[in-house]
């Protein structure tokens, strides 16, 4: 799906997911656009035609099990997740793909759920910070995490946790200048990184099969 | 107060001042912990605000009926008042809609029709031209001012301020609202959960015991979540009209233009010395702005109680802003920045060491002379001052200039008023309960610690209850009070429930009660373990019943037992390297010593000055609520350009709490404010130490610092 993007007509500065979500299912003339850009009804034309405006129901693979939901075209995987699936784990901050509160794990990669709209998401495996562990049994990250007090109001964690287990996936022995670069996609308003660099090192210690 | 209730010794402390994990960080790390914005209810509809497109108007035509009839959208509320309506601040609130889905309720503000008359905004706070009134403070007499000046060797002075931020919490404002059997339940982001409901009577037509209020967890407040807010009524009102739970949490865009920030601050400052270092007098003339609202003076001279004679001159400018709230130790680290920033520029006049300075000239015009004193050398030891001090402007070739900078911090921190019973159960279970909040403060696993130390029980087999305003009123999270209130409240409880559960095991073991102890799980003749019994089999003499004690914290008489005290004093120290062609700064390291009395909890305590630090380095380097000069727009409502440090941005950090006899003594004293004063100021003086020049303005962006290098000749 992610080579759909180049197929698809572009709209300078209107990407397909604001496009979609100001265009909403009725037909909303142009002056409604609540970010600036071209006319909604000339855009609608060329919007996929098999779906929407209205509900369709599609099918997700979400950390390992199968899940029905009924969505509009313009709802993102992260709004889905949350108000539909009530996995809320995945936090909602910026909505815009900065701060990485949402970021799941699609295909195995880090991706920012918020940017990623629900039908886009089928026949794509999901994993959510829920997939990854429970309290009594955390994974490794996340049980660093708890060691080394990563972690103080937690409302950005999940996505930390998240993106951290991908990051340890393809970089199993950063160093610490490195695991801080990796990590540079999320935010922490508390000021957490402290303890979050000790607790990447150490989870890359525990999976790397160390001491 | 009974004198038992006094803390034990420090090499008496099971658990108390350890280093004891988070209770609820494997529920935060699994995504299990649920937050306000997090709670799903049946039925339940989606809200959300619509906020003033402007900053300087008034309501001309308000038209929600194309948004009514949409499909979906179940009730729009609207300001009272709207026709008419005088628009101070874009994003202020006029009317809220309630959907069955939040696609649907985001497009219906979009077909809410206003129209606005537009005025002219006023923005600019640069200048104390549109300030108001000059509120005048004097130490000592003016005359006395105007001679020292006169009389000085030097006079140093310069120009120093700090933009608009915001308290960015990641989790927005907002509840969600379920009326059900007549009651009203909300599930709230908020530091007072005790009080929460009081705000709310009114739109939920309701007495207060009917409203019941829930925060397991929340996302950050920062000193802005303490009320219900309009958005939070708005909800209410939704909820009541249409039957249905509403969940209305503040998208980012409004969350950060009308959820709360900081005052902006600018301040020309001239402060009269001699040559050898004496400081003889102060002048300041400040302004600032918090939007419409509150602009006080930043405390200044920052830290230096006993300077006089002086003299501060002081103007609030009112802006179309969104307004001020209490932001993490208000007043503090405006002045603090000023402060620190004219005596380090005022060092630098005299060609003297800043720490020879501060240690010689400044910590005894202070109130915390002695703590300051043993700070100083601890910060400096562990940065390596020593072999890396230079006099200001490092002459090292090349484009990479690095400086060490200096700062002072203090704090109150004296406890609130606060409730929390400790009910033991038959079957040996605890629990306790108190009416806060954890803000990821530690909350939770403060109360477990006191009540484990107390009751001579490992941390998890007492089960903290917070987050609910039926549980025992407690203070609001705000000012570092909450250490204080909860930790006496509940050692007062464990210490009360303890003492009724020896008098019945007492005779069990034929012993006075006062000769009992409970201690690694049992309770047991002091100095006589062999008489005792398990835990388990003491609490079972209790039979059937339960037993609970209420503790008060009472602050007076908390701080007169030794409980707790006020004044946290700590000091910082930066190291920094400045890109002198391109402006940018880099922190290489960042050392706290940090003082809070007694410590509870030793890992969250470091946590919260890691937490602190991070937060100022980010501040004074990143963030600024940027306005449009013309229509005073906000135009970085968002995370893209309201810039937040990352983790690779916040240079090796280093905390030494200080702790043992003299500090310890003092009892608990809150810690949330006191790191969080000084990053500001302590990045600014060694920015100003390794290029040479004073960056005046906070945050210290690679243009401001290209700038202010310009202007000092020092440009690569
Ligand atoms: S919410 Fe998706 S990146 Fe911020
Ligand atoms: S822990 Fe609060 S935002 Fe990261």
């Amino acid at each position: 799906m992610a080579n759909d993007e180049a197929k698809r007509p572009g709209v300078e500065g209107l990407s397909r997911r604001t496009f979609l979500k100001s265009v909403g299912a009725g037909s909303v003339g142009a002056g409604l656009l609540p970010r600036g850009g071209e006319s909604g009804a000339a855009q609608a034309a060329e919007a996929p035609a098999v779906v929407g405006p209205g509900e369709t129901s599609i099918t997700l693979s979400i950390n390992g099990e199968t899940r029905e939901v009924s969505v509009e075209p313009r709802v993102t995987l992260l709004d889905a997740l949350r108000n539909r699936l009530d996995l809320t784990g995945s936090k909602k901050v910026c909505d815009e793909g900065t701060c990485g509160a949402c970021t799941v794990l699609y295909d195995g990669e880090p991706a920012y759920a918020c940017s990623i709209l629900a039908m886009e998401a089928e026949g794509h495996e999901i994993t959510t910070v829920e997939g990854l562990g429970t309290p009594d049994e955390l994974s490794a990250v996340q049980e660093c995490f708890v060691k080394h007090d990563a972690l103080q109001c937690g409302f950005c964690t999940p996505g930390f946790v998240v993106a951290c287990t991908a990051y340890l996936r393809e970089n199993p022995e950063p160093t610490p200048e490195e695991a801080q670069r990796g990590l540079g996609g999320n935010y922490c308003r508390c000021g957490t990184y402290a303890g979050m660099r000790e607790a990447v090192l150490d989870a890359a210690r525990i999976l790397r099969g160390g001491e | 107060m009974p004198e038992a209730a006094a803390w034990p010794p420090q090499d008496e402390r099971s658990v108390l001042g350890k280093k004891i994990p988070r209770l609820d960080g494997p529920d935060k790390v699994t995504g299990r912990a649920k937050y306000a914005f997090d709670i799903n209810r049946p039925d339940m509809l989606y809200a959300k605000v619509l906020g003033a497109k402007h900053a300087a108007a008034t309501v001309t035509e308000f038209d929600p009926s194309e948004a009514e009839a949409m499909e979906g959208v179940e009730a729009i509320w609207v300001q009272p008042d709207i026709d008419g309506k005088t628009i101070h601040y874009s994003g202020q609130v006029l009317a809220a809609v309630a959907a069955v889905t939040e696609e649907i309720a985001e497009e219906a503000l979009h077909r809410i029709h206003v129209a606005y008359e537009l005025r002219d905004p006023v923005t600019d706070d640069t200048t104390p031209e549109h300030g108001g009134n000059v509120d005048e403070d004097v130490r000592g007499s003016i005359e006395d001012v105007e001679q020292a000046f006169e009389d000085a060797d030097v006079v140093s002075s310069g120009h120093y301020g700090c933009a608009t931020i915001t308290h960015c919490c990641l989790e927005p404002h907002g509840h969600v609202a379920e009326f059900r059997d007549g009651d009203l339940h909300i599930w709230a982001s908020t530091q007072n959960v005790s009080r929460y409901g009081q705000g709310l009577t009114d739109t939920a037509e309701l007495p207060q015991d009917r409203i019941h209020v829930i925060c397991e967890h929340m996302g950050g407040g920062f000193g802005s979540k303490l009320g219900d807010d309009i958005w939070g009524r708005a909800a209410v009102h939704l909820a009541k009209v249409t039957g249905k739970p509403v969940k209305l949490l503040l998208d980012r865009d409004l969350e950060q233009q009308i959820a709360g920030s900081r005052p902006s601050s600018h301040a020309d400052v001239e402060i009269a010395l001699n040559n050898d270092g004496e400081i003889l007098a102060w002048r300041s003339h400040d302004w600032g702005s918090g939007g419409q609202g509150g602009y006080n003076r930043p405390h200044l001279p920052y830290t230096l109680s006993n300077l006089s004679p002086a003299v501060m001159r002081t103007q609030r400018v009112a802006t179309n802003r969104g307004s001020a709230r209490a932001w993490r130790a208000p007043l503090h680290p405006n002045g603090c920045l000023i402060t620190m920033a004219a005596l380090e520029d005022a060092a630098a006049a005299i060609g003297m060491d800043a720490l020879e300075f501060f240690l010689n000239h400044v910590v005894d015009l202070t109130n915390n002379a002695e703590a300051y004193r043993e700070e100083l050398p601890i910060a400096a030891e562990m940065i390596s001052y020593q072999d890396k001090a230079h006099l200001r402007g490092d002459e090292t070739p090349g484009p990479v200039k690095r400086g060490l900078g200096i700062a002072l911090h203090q704090w109150g921190g004296m406890g609130h008023n606060s409730n929390a019973d400790v009910t033991i159960h038959p079957d040996g279970s605890v629990e306790v309960a108190c009416g806060t909040q954890d803000l990821g403060t530690g909350s939770r696993t403060v109360l477990a610690i006191v009540v484990g130390e107390t009751l001579g029980l490992p941390v998890d087999r007492v089960h903290p209850k917070i987050g609910r305003n039926a549980y025992p009123i407690s203070g609001a999270s705000g000012g570092s009070t909450t250490i204080g209130g909860i930790s006496a409240a509940s050692r007062l409880a464990a210490v009360a429930a303890r003492d009724a559960l020896f008098e019945r095991v007492a005779p069990e073991l034929g012993v006075e009660p006062g000769e009992l102890e409970a201690r690694d799980g049992r309770v047991q003749e002091q100095g006589n373990p062999e008489n005792g019994m398990s835990w388990e089999e003491a609490c079972g003499v209790l039979g059937v019943d339960s037993l609970t004690e209420r503790g008060e914290c009472v602050p007076p008489q908390a701080a007169q037992a030794g409980l707790i005290s006020a004044g946290a004093a700590g000091c910082q120290i930066a190291d920094v390297s400045v890109d002198v062609e391109t402006g940018v700064v880099k922190l290489n390291e960042f050392v706290c010593v940090q003082d809070c009395g007694l410590i509870v909890s030793m890992e969250t305590a470091r946590s919260q000055v890691f937490g602190g630090m991070i937060m100022g380095v980010s501040y004074a380097l990143y963030e600024e609520a940027i306005y449009d000069p013309v229509n005073g727009v906000m135009l970085n409502p968002d995370l893209e350009f309201y810039r937040l440090a990352s983790m690779a941005e916040v240079g090796d950090l280093k905390v030494h709490m200080m702790t043992g006899p003299r500090y310890d003594e003092r009892g608990v004293i809150g810690l949330g404010e006191p790191p969080v004063i000084g990053p500001g100021a302590a990045i600014s003086n060694a920015i100003a130490n390794a290029c040479g020049v004073r960056v005046g303005m906070m945050p210290m962006t690679p243009d401001r610092v290209i700038q202010a290098l310009a202007e000092g000749g020092k440009l690569a």
